[in-house]
């Protein structure tokens, strides 16, 4: 449960996210600024409220793990591991998709400390993050692992491999997140394939099911914390979002799924998250 | 010396390192009984996760178990192993050096029965064409347990290829077995046969025959077809009038390419026993099907006639 306190350090956590990112992706360089955007609450209360982990122990046995089956919205998790000191921010947030950047443009665990899987070819993530939760159960661990997937990932089928599987062997400690943000690529994600409810699908498929404002840092906190409470079978925390969020001109418009800043849009990116000027970015 | 199947020793051998190694975990994609992985299933039932079919799940969450600090090992029909979960080794295993073990049963031809869907020529080349990636290919069945130790020893990700077959002992019980090191199996001067797999037995049978014609073979074994020492297959190659490549694998990315790269600039003369560039078919047996794509005792034997120089009668 998110006190008021908690919740303001969260949002203010949550616009410096939201301004890495678009200084991450900087201006003229197609970036992953809409899914980024579009789960970048729910990283901050994962990050900043949920998680155990410990920036100055990444390998740390016990810790919670968040995996990004949408591999390619790392800036997200890039932004959200320099806030909480995983690598220094100044040295490296100028250096996505540079040529030997530690910052790749799908996340590398060999490259970055708080990676926790090397994510981007669609629909492999749950499939890692429910093998991971096994081992961590084996091995009697109570660490939980999360997982976020696109809605217009769903056209995967090895996810719902994963989903029979986590269910099958009560994967407990498995959180999946789904960031239904409506949007792909190329356009609307209920153009390209009919899935109908994901909430009944979902359910059908063995998971305790929520569906949550994904902006709404109270509602993803009370998810996650209520996740807790759920035995014998995974969660699914259905996050309806805006791709996009936080940025005027970019929120619902599937052009910035991999778009191309302008410096004027930049600017007014960065101005938007109160920004006064490109320098305090 | 006897006989032993490659799957058996497999599946025995995976009991023995679990008993030893507390970590490995061991995967399955509804084919237990026919990979041998069963054996682990009755010794470590906590340890075995049989995921159905749907090898790309099985792969990736291989990866994940891998993360967790786990060594599993998956287990699937050879062609399926590396045709229908590539993806999935490529991206979740081999990109993050993930420590998964990856075992293709059932390679080659050696699926007889079951046609051109089920056996697998490319597998060896799609498996060394992926970077970090370790490929085992043992002779016989005391091999395999050379090369599942050795996996299981290995920090990083591995392809296991296993015959189907009951095969007769070759591999010398007191020969160094190190990744990467061909192993002589039998000593000539004439012309150096290499080969991989199952194909040793084809190859040392030639060889006799060719030594009753006065031409002296080696036969050179390749126990991981990656990494492979080429300065090693340079010296056995050295001073011969030629040399023949023999694999129950596509001409294509397989051995035959990688021995005449590392024989390159040289001007030893090199033939070709392999499947050529075609798939398989259903046949009565997996002897017919040697014979019939030319991968048997009777074609290398062949192909060294021609490579000692000596014409075809």
């Amino acid at each position: 449960m998110l006190n008021q306190e908690k919740k303001q350090e969260l949002e203010v956590r949550a616009r410096e996210i939201r301004k890495d990112i678009v200084t991450m992706i900087g201006v003229g360089k197609a970036g992953h600024l809409g899914g980024s955007c579009s789960l970048a609450d729910i990283v901050t209360v994962l990050y900043f409220y949920k998680m155990r982990h410990n920036p100055e122990e990444p390998e740390w046995k016990r810790r919670d793990r968040f995996l990004l089956s949408k591999g390619h919205a790392a800036i997200v998790q890039y932004a959200a591991l320099m806030e909480c000191g995983y690598f220094d921010k100044k040295t490296h947030i100028h250096t996505l998709k540079k040529l030997g950047s530690r910052l790749q443009g799908h996340p590398d665990m060999r490259k970055l400390p708080g990676i926790e899987a090397n994510t981007g070819s669609l629909g492999q993530g749950v499939s890692l993050a429910a093998g991971l939760a096994a081992g961590l159960k084996l091995d009697g661990l109570d660490s939980k692992v999360y997982v976020a997937v696109g809605d217009g990932e769903l056209a995967e089928g090895q996810l719902w491999e994963a989903f029979m599987a986590a269910s099958n062997f009560k994967l407990d400690n498995l959180r999946v997140i789904i960031d239904r943000n409506g949007l792909q690529a190329t356009g609307k994600t209920a153009e390209r394939f009919q899935i109908a409810s994901i909430e009944d699908k979902m359910s059908s498929f063995g998971f305790e099911v929520m569906t949550i404002n994904g902006h709404d840092l109270e509602q993803i906190a009370d998810a996650f914390d209520k996740a807790d409470e759920i035995k014998e079978r995974p969660v699914c925390i259905i996050a309806d979002t805006i791709k996009g969020k936080g940025i005027p001109f970019a929120e619902g418009v599937a052009a910035f799924h991999n778009g191309t800043l302008t410096q004027e849009q930049y600017e007014e990116a960065l101005q938007a998250l109160g920004c006064v000027s490109r320098t305090e970015a | 010396m006897g006989v032993h199947n490659q799957r058996k020793e497999y599946g025995r051998m995976l009991v023995e390192m679990g008993k030893k190694n507390p970590d490995i975990v061991v995967l399955e994609a509804d084919l237990g009984k026919s990979t041998m992985s069963c054996m682990f299933e009755e010794a470590f039932p906590d340890r075995y996760f049989e995921m159905g079919i749907a090898e790309q799940n099985m792969t990736s969450f291989a990866g994940g178990l891998a993360l967790s600090g786990k060594v599993p090992f998956t287990n699937t029909f050879a062609v399926f192993a590396s045709g229908r979960a590539y993806d999935q080794i490529r991206q979740s295993i081999a990109t993050a050096k993930l420590n998964v073990k990856i075992v293709g049963s059932s390679c080659g031809m050696s699926d007889f029965g079951d046609g051109a869907t089920h056996q697998s020529i490319d597998d060896a080349a799609i498996m060394s064409a992926i970077p970090n990636m370790t490929v085992f290919t043992p002779c016989d069945g005391v091999e395999v347990r050379r090369a599942v130790e050795a996996a299981a020893q290995l920090e990083g990700p591995c392809y296991i290829r296993l015959c189907r077959n009951d095969l007769e002992d070759i591999f010398p019980d007191d020969a160094p077995y190190k990744i990467g090191e061909p192993i002589v199996l039998r000593e000539g001067t004439d012309v150096t046969v290499f080969t991989h797999g199952i194909m040793a037995h084809e190859a040392l049978k030639a060889a006799s025959e060719a030594e009753k014609e006065g031409i002296s073979v080696s036969v050179v074994h390749i126990p991981t077809i990656k990494p492979l020492n080429e300065d090693a297959v340079r010296a056995l190659a050295a001073g011969k009038k030629g040399v023949v490549v023999c694999e129950e694998c596509s001409i294509r990315g397989g051995l035959n390419m990688l021995i005449s790269f590392a024989l390159r600039g040289s001007a030893i003369p090199m033939e070709s026993v392999a499947v050529m560039d075609v798939f398989g078919q259903s046949a009565s047996s997996h002897e017919e099907l040697l014979e019939y794509y030319e991968l048997d005792a009777k074609s290398i034997y062949k192909k060294i006639k021609r490579a000692a120089g000596k014409q075809e009668s």
